[in-house]
């Protein structure tokens, strides 16, 4: 925290400065043999950079297991850089320890992927929503019913008096969420991390909790960070995608550039495997990669998909780790067959 | 439906009711649909609308508190409803309708090797010897695509992708007439799932087997279908060939939830249908979806008929009467 009182610094003062900065971010896990010796380390994100300002969205899709969750828990401050860091406002996390940290973590807002699982069962919503406020010092009653109240109208849990004293089993799937959402923007958060928020629901719940989502990140000028692993939902949330595999991101672009023009031949069979309804799909094969990710403690040299890749030029993909290359106006690809249609991108 | 196809589970009126400590929960009412040799019909519906419950009432597989069971369950031209529970247990159960059931992959048992796993409903449903068990699985697993190596391992040794694939090769060991896969590629990841149904179109084509595929995920379940039926507060509104639903289904039920499926591939703002599905302790009278249908009319307050349109397709709907 740069200042004492624990104000947010406001946007004006970030100067287009953008809101979030993770530079080279690494988290690595270490591996015990019998519960002391050392056996090596779990590489579950291993440099990973990107820049969120305010009021953006940005997606993050990658399969189980490709560290996406590792990236988000180091985000909110739940586990701690091996190297690289989190800037958050002008926070530094690795600097960050004690009150300041907890400071941090109520800054941003987490929307858990199971509502159900994320609700305690013996809490009526009133003291969901409170809880928050009174670990966080809002000590004045009267102000915290008005936030409850404002926030449940916000996510269209109406009536409020209705909804207060009931407890999340007598909720649908869809309310439940709600409520998750309302005790993530309880504290005001500049940024909310999105984990699969919408992937236990139903289809039919599933459009209307991302648009309430994104009416939220746009009254409230919120940056977003959504995780999925299901490339259809995207199309209706973000301004940014990026796709991570084995622990590094593998293509950054703009949404509509990803999903029409997608580079890396990772995103490629991802697309691919993607199903819209249509009784032709029955009729055909999808084309899938061989194989099966990588284990994170001895990932492959060279590019990490070299292995399952159909285009992989021998000699080059197996040796070394492709940077990102540049194909275009913010998008970019950490591919060698992209090697000579771009200039050299950092 | 094709009159010329041969129709191996026909199922008519079938009706589950649960007896809760709030009233009787009417899980599966009134329930029809036929499946034909070799083909795959995919039940949609949203959650709690008894797509699983219905999966069990075929199976016989009742909890305690089932309360009212009837209607015919035609396996080619036996009725297993008129079988007692030990003739069902010997002969149709596993033997000629087996069903992964949700999470299947989770429910390995970690102690026993994959091998043994998959020979057990060879040897215990069949009366295999260990060593023709063991050798029915290996065949098995080859289908399903887990390396032979396998056979020795355990469960936690596995991908979720390939123990999927075991509890599928489980299922289809003893080569019964139907499989009921009970939202078989939910917790899997694309690429797995874009191969655990590439296997399944495989099966298809190698294997005399039908399939019935119980999902919420509408993509996904186009990936089988060779026909569709919708479920619907315990009733299936809407059946027909899949070719034909996917591009224009006919109950405005069917449509709300095509539409509220986002699209990858096409711009279209995914709608989303407005209130919630009735609970089934006290369903309304009349059409069940009429409270939440934008196409509702007077006769809506009666029970609509279950009508044919064209030849093959039959809805339960008034606006087709």
């Amino acid at each position: 925290m740069s200042n004492k009182n624990g104000e947010m610094s406001t946007v004006t003062e970030l100067n287009g400065q953008p809101l979030l900065q993770i530079k080279d971010l690494h988290v690595w896990y270490e591996l015990k043999r019998f519960g002391f010796g050392h056996a090596g380390y779990v590489r579950a994100v291993d440099g990973v950079s990107f820049d969120l300002k305010q009021g953006e969205a940005i997606a993050c899709v990658g399969e189980s297991g490709c560290g996406k969750s590792s990236l988000m828990k180091t985000i909110l401050g739940l586990n701690r850089p091996t190297k690289g860091d989190v800037i958050f406002d002008t926070t530094a996390l690795s600097q960050t320890k004690g009150e300041d940290l907890r400071m941090y973590r109520a800054k941003i807002g987490y929307v858990q992927q199971d509502p159900f699982g994320a609700l305690p069962p013996f809490m009526s919503v009133e003291r969901i929503l409170e809880e928050p406020m009174i670990i966080n010092g809002i000590t004045d009653k009267q102000e915290r019913r008005r936030r409850i109240e404002k926030i449940l109208e916000e996510v269209k849990l109406t009536p409020v008096a209705e909804v207060l004293p009931k407890f999340p089993h007598m909720l649908s799937g869809g309310q439940q969420q709600r409520v998750v959402i309302a005790r993530a923007m309880i504290m005001e958060p500049r940024l909310l991390v999105a984990d699969e928020p919408v992937s236990m629901l139903d289809a039919s719940v599933r459009v209307e909790i991302l648009r309430l989502l994104r009416k939220l990140q746009e009254s409230h000028n919120l940056a977003v960070i959504y995780i999925t692993h299901d490339l259809s939902t995207v199309r209706y949330f973000s301004e940014y995608i990026f796709v991570m595999y084995a622990g590094e991101i593998i293509e950054f672009a703009r949404m509509e550039d990803l999903l029409n023009d997608p580079k890396h031949p990772y995103t490629l069979a991802l697309l691919d495997a993607s199903s819209d309804p249509n009784a032709d799909n029955a009729l055909v094969m999808r084309e899938v990669p061989k194989g099966e990710p990588p284990s994170l403690v001895n990932p492959p040299t060279g590019c990490r998909f070299n292995p399952r890749c159909a285009q992989m030029i021998p000699g080059v993909c197996d040796v070394n780790e492709p940077p990102p290359f540049s194909v275009s106006n913010e998008h970019r690809v950490a591919c060698w067959l992209f090697e000579n249609h771009a200039d050299h991108a950092d | 439906m094709d009159r010329s196809k041969e129709i191996v589970l026909k199922v008519r009126d079938l009706r589950l009711y649960f007896n809760t400590r709030g009233g009787v929960v009417q899980a599966v009412d009134g329930v029809d649909f036929d499946l034909p040799k070799n083909e795959a019909t995919v039940i949609i519906g949203e959650s709690g609308c008894g797509k699983s419950s219905l999966a069990k009432a075929i199976l016989r597989l009742l909890p305690r508190n089932a309360g009212r069971y009837d209607g015919e369950i035609w396996l080619h031209d036996l009725n297993t409803m008129s079988l007692d529970e030990e003739t069902f247990r010997k002969t149709i159960r596993w033997k000629r309708i087996s069903m992964v059931p949700q999470a299947a992959m989770n429910a390995l048992n970690p102690v026993i090797k994959i091998g043994d796993q998959v020979a057990e409903p060879a040897m215990v449903h069949m009366d295999m010897s260990r060593d023709e068990a063991t050798r029915s699985a290996v065949r098995m697993m080859q289908h399903v695509g887990v390396p032979i190596d396998f056979l020795h391992r355990y469960a936690f040794e596995l991908s979720g992708g390939m123990r999927q694939r075991t509890a599928l090769a489980m299922s289809l060991v003893t080569l019964p007439d139907v499989v009921i896969l009970d939202e078989p590629t939910s917790a899997l990841d694309v690429l797995t799932q874009a191969s655990i149904m590439n296997m399944l179109k495989r099966m298809k084509h190698e294997l005399e087997t039908s399939f019935i595929l119980i999902t919420h995920d509408i993509a996904t379940s186009s990936e089988l279908a060779d026909n569709v039926a919708v479920m619907y507060a315990g009733q299936i509104v809407e059946v027909g060939d899949a070719r034909r639903f996917f591009p224009k289904p006919l109950h405005p039920y069917s449509h709300a939830l095509m539409a509220s499926v986002p699209r990858l591939r096409e711009t279209v703002e995914p709608e989303f249908i407005t209130g919630q599905p009735p609970s089934l302790l006290n369903p309304p009278t009349g059409c069940r979806f009429k409270d939440r249908c934008p196409q509702r009319f007077a006769k809506c307050d009666e029970d609509p008929p279950t009508v044919l349109y064209d030849v093959d397709r039959k809805v339960k709907c008034w606006l087709y009467v």
